[in-house]
């Protein structure tokens, strides 16, 4: 089976924060993932594409790649900005740590990446851009074959 | 995301319908922080029934509201959480402060 992949590009626009975790999160749904996942994916990207609207490029407009790719039951999503970088990556993903608090800023943006998903890589360059990684496995869940459908059908209308 | 008023004497009651992230908080934070301005409450209460979705930005928008009742010696409270929108609130750590209920 072929790997599926899906590339959006988007100009750094706080209105495509929504836009952003709702198709990352209709790309995904191949996988038939639950509620519950899908809405950890969203709340990732949306932490992921705020801070490269929020921080990356602050008081101008810049793009917004990202990648999202099916690899088995596993998903991988790029976001990837091309702005300022961050100056100290270990210091941005301690929990509460923020640059901008006078933006209302929680400073819990990769605490929720790294929790909600399995894996979160952040590369950096000063000045270069910032490139997120976010890797989630989906659980398999049991499809039913068309015979255990029908057998269903019948029981019920049997009741 | 759609944000409703309900005022009962100093106790204002704030609805919100959607979702509350980066963009939608700070068109609501101006809406919000011109009535808490103009009028006289004691009490904030957000509501957050009709909420679908919350990020941390959603976070930094409620603790920006405690800040600015709190100016003006007045208390906060969350009411109606979903599962969803607790589990952000829970990790935050933002019941030490405010009042979920």
């Amino acid at each position: 089976m072929h790997n599926n992949y899906v590339y959006i590009k988007i100009p750094s626009l706080s209105v495509n924060e929504s836009f952003a975790r709702a198709a990352v999160a209709a790309f995904c749904s191949s996988l038939n993932p639950t509620m519950n996942e899908i809405s950890d994916i969203k709340t990732a990207v949306s932490e992921a594409v705020t801070n490269a609207v929020v921080h990356a490029y602050e008081d101008e407009i810049g793009e917004i790649e990202i990648q999202c790719r099916i690899k088995g039951q596993v998903v991988e999503i790029i976001i990837e900005d091309f702005g300022c970088g961050i100056a100290d990556v270990e210091k941005a993903r301690e929990p509460l740590f923020t640059t901008r608090p006078e933006l209302e800023r929680s400073g819990m943006g990769f605490s929720v990446m790294e929790s909600f998903m399995d894996e979160l890589v952040i590369l950096s360059e000063k000045d270069v851009g910032t490139k997120v990684i976010l890797r989630k496995k989906i659980v398999e869940k049991k499809q039913k074959t068309l015979n255990e459908e029908i057998d269903e059908e019948n029981s019920e209308d049997n009741e | 995301m759609n944000i409703q008023f309900i005022e009962t004497g100093q106790v204002l009651t704030i609805k919100l319908k959607g979702e509350l992230d980066h963009h939608s908080a700070d068109e609501a934070r101006v809406m919000i922080d011109e009535k808490i301005n103009n009028e006289r409450y004691n009490k904030l209460v957000i509501d957050l029934k009709g909420l679908d979705f919350i990020d941390s930005s959603g976070i930094g928008f409620v603790i920006g509201r405690y800040k600015v009742i709190r100016k003006r010696n007045g208390v906060i409270e969350i009411v109606n959480a979903g599962k969803k929108v607790r589990k952000i609130l829970d990790m935050s750590g933002i019941g030490k402060i405010i009042k979920i209920k």
